[in-house]
């Protein structure tokens, strides 16, 4: 065991190694691990920020959800209260039909009426004069006994 | 792990035990070394697997390095990474500075270091036989182990304390730490008496550190490869023949269960270590930075 030149190798290697790993290793690796630290730092403030804008957007659509709702009941009221205009009109439309049809009906029937009158009345006259004729046994003339069967017409 | 694999010394004539010790703790060397310094000499194995273990370290983490990606990353990245995240928040708790050369060398050394302690787990005799296959009488396959390899870690680390110390304060600056502190007078001639006190006494504290950062994990891994060796004992003189007896049986048995046992303490204090040599350089770095 003694000291010898063994000692000079060892610092020299020894330099020369700490050279090596000071310039060629420590600062490549160093940079690996601080590039994978900022992109993580990077990721997890993307992440906060995508949360934020999550929360947002969460917000924007309860808003748009709530307008939506209310607008929805306004549009059903607005449609109820037409649908009861509408059935109001609808009604009153009826009844003026119903009331417009019972009255042209009630025209009708008067008119048949009239016309039923007029001929039975007609009718009854030429009855009335075949049965004088047949009680007098000669012919009425009817173009003289006209004004007569027309009279007898009129009061029945 | 403590194996003892039958060598070819062990197969022949019961070995003797201090010969096999002894030749566990020589290195190879160019020559035999004259006393305790002799710049002449090179220890071989140490430097071979210095350098060895260093293109390990480099090369694992330069690929790591040119396939980096700031996607998700693999799982050799995700391990990389967890290396460099563990020394570089020891780095951020430590040193409150900027330095582009702190943390970089407090990984060189965790792994570096540990990579030199974690050859001690390999079993004791497997890189000495296959040496000795090859035709070299020695080899010492833990870095740690030997002092100039200790010593020219905690001796680099001391010059880079030295240079921040002068570049952060001014050769001023640095002088005063080592006259006018711990012991402060505003009295002149009192400051003037206390400097060599104080010089004494920060002198001892500042050369103690490359001292006790090198001889701590040279005496933790020195101590260890010994446990190994003593634990490979056990067999040593019966060799093959411990097979043919209950007692030889018992010796087998009881050198795995402590070879296991001490792989596995040698593991944490290789980690131990390697972490601590790393620690006390940052510590002293940060405090070569500091103002007072």
């Amino acid at each position: 065991m003694n000291i010898n030149l063994t000692l000079i190798i060892q610092m020299i290697v020894f330099a020369l190694l700490v050279w090596v790993t000071m310039s060629r290793i420590w600062p490549p690796l160093m940079r690996a691990v601080e590039e994978r630290q900022r992109k993580i730092a990077q990721g997890l403030a993307a992440a906060d920020r995508g949360e934020q804008e999550l929360q947002q957007a969460r917000h924007g659509a309860e808003a748009i959800l709530r307008e939506a709702r209310e607008r929805a009941g306004q549009i059903i009221d607005q449609a109820q209260h037409r649908a009861n205009d509408i059935l109001e009109q609808a009604r009153v439309n009826a009844q003026q039909e119903g009331d417009r049809l019972v009255a042209s009906a009630r025209q009708q029937i008067g008119l048949e009426a009239a016309r039923a009158r007029e001929s039975l009345r007609r009718e009854i006259g030429e009855i009335a004069i075949a049965a004088a004729s047949k009680l007098l046994e000669r012919e009425i003339d009817t173009g003289t006994h006209q004004e007569l069967i027309s009279k007898l017409a009129a009061q029945i | 792990m403590s194996i003892m694999l039958p060598s070819l010394s062990a197969a022949a004539a019961g070995p003797n035990l201090t010969e096999y010790i002894t030749h566990h703790i020589t290195f190879l060397t160019n020559q035999t070394p004259v006393g305790l310094v002799d710049f002449s000499v090179v220890n071989l194995d140490s430097v071979f697997f210095s350098v060895l273990l260093a293109v390990v370290f480099g090369g694992v983490f330069y690929v790591a390095a040119r396939r980096a990606t700031s996607g998700v990353p693999g799982k050799f990245q995700g391990f990389i990474e967890l290396v460099l995240g563990f020394v570089d928040s020891q780095v951020k708790d430590t040193f409150q500075g900027t330095s582009r050369l702190i943390a970089p060398l407090a990984l060189t050394i965790f792994c570096w270091v540990f990579l030199f302690n974690f050859m001690d787990l390999l079993p004791v005799d497997l890189l000495p036989d296959v040496a000795r296959s090859v035709g070299l009488g020695h080899l010492k396959d833990v870095p740690t182990t030997d002092l100039n390899i200790v010593f020219g870690l905690s001796l680099t680390v001391f010059a880079l304390i030295i240079f921040y110390s002068i570049r952060m304060k001014g050769l001023g600056g640095f002088i005063a730490e080592f006259t006018l502190h711990p012991f402060a007078s505003r009295n002149l001639l009192l400051q003037a008496l206390l400097v060599p006190v104080n010089l004494l006494l920060e002198s001892v504290m500042f050369f103690a550190r490359p001292i006790s950062l090198a001889l701590r994990l040279y005496g933790n891994l020195y101590a260890g490869e010994m446990v190994f060796v003593l634990i490979a004992l056990l067999t040593l003189r019966t060799g093959y023949h411990a097979l043919a007896s209950v007692s030889g049986w018992a010796m087998i048995i009881l050198q795995f269960v402590l070879g296991l046992a001490w792989t596995g303490f040698d593991l944490i204090i290789g980690l131990l270590q390697a972490f601590i040599f790393m620690m006390l350089t940052i510590v002293y770095l940060s405090q070569a930075y500091e103002h007072h």
